[in-house]
């Protein structure tokens, strides 16, 4: 599904990615985990393809096509999804229009059809409901007023509903609070399928213990330095950074 | 070159959508202004003793005056001599008497602009009257607003119809000598819409009239005259578009609302004039005063204005609060991209008691465009318990255009609540790339935020044109995100 190899970014000039490599077959969950600051937000931007992430080295081949020349929107429209960090504010957009916009520009960037008011409502109003979102919420200015949990919580349902082949989630877990965590990874485990596959960035490994990785890898200093199966994040829980990979320059 | 910036320069490129000319033939008055002109035109039109002395009189003063020069607006002397101030297609000299009898070139050229006025075709519920330069060509839906006594023409039918009603009300709102471009446009006024709603009416459907100049080196000076009376609501919607043509044509109009005891009326505008173009060659020269009097108690004027056309604009949609409790509100979208100038804004007037007026300016500068939101708050003495809310918001996009908020607050009743807010924000790169990454591309992200900003105008307007104008709200921005 996702093929990175030796992968080196630069960042408004200052390198920051140096030579990461990872694959994550189809069907697979990958968790990766890092000290603050190692390049995880960096990995996903890139990923998605955001302006100024400029790749100076290596490649990102997704279902083996080469990611790095296409914008953001078209990489979008082939399967990647990226739940933010920080997810953001559009004032007077509301998460039902931000969403039909969204839903519908990737089916045209796909030459598909296009949803109409009334299919769509069927659908988000579905989606939304295994995710304990409200009606009222849908109709709110995109994350503006948002505690820190539902906006986590709109990201999962945007990607519940654009139905990605690949799902990166940078920090999703960050902020919630223990009902909304399993809301979360229930929703991640809902769409788990043989065709999809997951990334997800996390500093605890509580969220490991709803959504099962496949495979764990601790990024640091601007590249993978170590990967193992599950009783990796345990190792790590216990022993800290420092112990399980060593000081990294 | 970042990918933004050239999907701008991409979209920067994309013409004006309205800018086709009709081949028709035209009548003109001959070139200049002098008397001999307002005489001609007020003859054209066939017009009462009484009218023609009024528009002599309001000529000789406007040959006493000066233009006004305190709007943030910079442009070259206007040279009044050079114009055209009566242009109508030829075969219209002895008028249409249904659509039938429409020039048929003048009927495609309104179904291009997305505007069919062939009854049938027509959106369920909006009425239409179309001005073509200096003519009205056809008014829709007559009959049915006629069964509740609406009366809805062009101004001249009014003359001739109803002349004590026009006579009544004509000039009380916007005096003859209000300023310079209204004295100019009580002299030369062409068309126009006229609007009467009878007591304890309902207009049944939005009445709506689009503006059309098409002829070269032509003037528009239309008048627009609605009247509600008690107890009586209307809504009306207006649309303006132009040619793209290398001069600057004047606009200069006038619209007079008066409301009643209890009459209510919603004033929509979506004014789209030519812009001009990137380098800011051409484009209209908008110089508006529209004024409404809530003239009895209870009474309520709203105006919601969207603004993306124009090479200036310069328009001060206001309200006189004159009946005790009445209400005054004015919700603009005013966009500038490329070279365009706008200054626009609003007068609150509060004469009465427990008056109450809303102002809600959403300004959007792109290019090198110049946006300025100009508006007074007046509490006189005897307006005790009177009220006023102000949020101007200004969106700016790019580093080379400008906002600017120049709010004026005058209160002589030491009661009043003046309350003023006012924002100026930026689309961020974060938020244009969180629509990227959810496939949403450049040019749609740009409308989409764009009209989140402008949201509580947008929700103002009739649901008929909120699609519309969203649209327009896209297009004229097309390009200028940097
Ligand atoms: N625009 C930028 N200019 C300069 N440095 C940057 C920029 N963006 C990120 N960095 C730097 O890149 C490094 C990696 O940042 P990144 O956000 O990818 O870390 P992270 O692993 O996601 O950390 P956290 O766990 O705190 O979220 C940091 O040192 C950060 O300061
Ligand atoms: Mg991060």
């Amino acid at each position: 599904m996702l093929e990175i190899n030796d992968l080196h970014v630069s960042v408004h000039g200052k390198d920051i990615l140096k030579g990461l490599s990872l694959t994550v077959p189809p069907g697979e969950v990958h968790a990766i985990m890092g000290p603050n600051g190692a390049g995880k937000s960096t990995t996903s931007y890139t990923l998605a393809g955001r302006d100024g992430y400029d790749v100076t080295q290596g490649s990102i081949r997704f279902k083996g096509e080469d990611m790095v020349p296409l914008p953001p929107e078209e990489r979008a429209a082939k399967g990647i999804f990226l739940a933010f960090q920080y997810p953001l504010e559009i004032p007077g957009v509301s998460t039902l229009t931000f969403l039909k916009s969204a839903v519908n520009a990737q089916a045209r960037l796909r030459g598909e059809k296009e949803l109409d008011a009334v299919q769509f409502l069927k659908l988000i109003r579905e989606t939304a409901k295994g995710l304990n979102i409200s009606e009222e919420m849908l109709k709110r200015s995109l994350n503006v007023g948002f505690s820190g949990g539902e906006k986590k919580r709109n990201e999962v349902l945007q990607m519940a509903l654009l139905k990605p082949s690949l799902a990166i989630l940078d920090e999703t877990d960050s902020g919630l609070d223990i009902d909304a965590m399993k809301l979360v990874a229930e929703g991640v485990n809902a769409l788990r399928a043989p065709d999809r596959s997951f990334l997800v960035i996390t500093h605890y490994q509580r969220l490991l213990d709803y959504i099962v990785p496949d495979h764990i890898h601790i990024l640091a200093g601007g590249r993978i330095v170590k990967s193992g199966d599950k009783s990796l994040a345990l190792q790590l829980e216990e022993q800290g950074y420092d112990a399980v990979i060593g000081k990294v320059a | 070159m970042s990918q933004q910036a050239e999907t701008l320069q991409e979209l920067a490129d994309q013409k004006y959508k309205y800018g086709f000319v009709t081949d028709i033939e035209s009548e003109f008055a001959p070139k200049g202004l002098n008397e001999e002109i307002v005489r001609f035109i007020s003859g054209k039109k066939n017009e009462p003793g009484w009218m023609l002395e009024w528009r002599l009189d309001a000529y000789r003063r406007w040959l006493t005056m000066t233009e006004p020069k305190w709007a943030r607006v910079d442009y070259p002397p206007i040279d009044f001599q050079d114009s055209y101030y009566f242009a109508a297609p030829k075969n219209d000299s002895d008028k249409p008497k249904n659509l039938d009898e429409v020039d048929p070139e003048l009927l495609k050229t309104y179904e291009k602009l997305g505007i069919p006025l062939s009854e049938q075709k027509m959106l369920a519920g909006v009425a239409v009257d179309a001005v073509f330069d200096s003519v009205s060509v056809a008014t829709t839906f007559k009959a049915k607003l006629e069964e509740v006594g609406v009366i809805f023409c062009p101004l001249s039918e009014a003359l001739a119809k109803h002349p004590e009603l026009v006579r009544k009300y004509l000039g009380t709102v916007v005096p003859v000598t209000d300023n310079y471009y209204a004295t100019l446009n009580s002299a030369v006024f062409s068309e126009g819409s006229f609007v009467y709603v009878p007591e304890g009416v309902r207009c049944p459907m939005e009445l709506s009239t689009y503006f059309r100049i098409n002829a070269s080196k032509t003037g528009q000076f239309e008048r627009t005259l609605i009247i509600a009376e008690k107890n009586s609501y209307v809504s009306y919607l207006e649309g303006c578009t132009a040619p793209m043509r290398d001069e600057n044509q004047l606009h200069a109009a006038v619209v007079e609302l008066v409301a009643l005891e209890g009459a209510e009326i919603k004033y929509s505008t979506v004014q789209n004039w030519y812009p001009g173009d990137e380098n800011g060659k051409g484009g209209i020269y908008n110089f508006v005063t529209k004024r409404g009097d809530c003239r009895g108690a209870n009474s309520k004027i709203s105006w919601t204005q969207v603004e993306t056309g124009s090479a200036i604009t310069w328009k001060y949609p206001s309200c006189i609060l004159r009946g005790d409790n009445s209400v005054g509100e004015f919700y603009s979208i005013a966009i500038a991209n490329n070279c365009q100038q706008a200054d626009t804004g609003t007068k609150m007037i509060h004469l009465g008691k427990n008056t109450k007026s809303r102002i809600i300016s959403k300004g959007i500068s792109a290019g090198r465009a110049q946006n300025t939101y100009r508006g007074l708050v007046s509490v006189h003495a005897k307006a005790d318990g009177a009220r006023n809310f102000t949020q101007c918001d200004s969106l700016l996009m790019g580093s080379r255009c400008g906002a600017h908020t120049v709010p004026y607050i005058e209160s002589h009743n030491p009661g009043a609540i003046v309350e003023h807010e006012a924002t100026t924000s930026k689309i961020s790169d974060d938020q244009l790339f969180y629509c990227l990454s959810r496939g949403i591309g450049t040019e749609e992200a740009v409308a989409l935020i764009v009209n989140g900003f402008c949201r509580e105008v947008l929700q103002q307007l009739p649901m008929e044109f909120a699609v519309e104008a969203q649209k327009l709200v896209g297009i004229s921005l097309e390009g200028s995100v940097g």
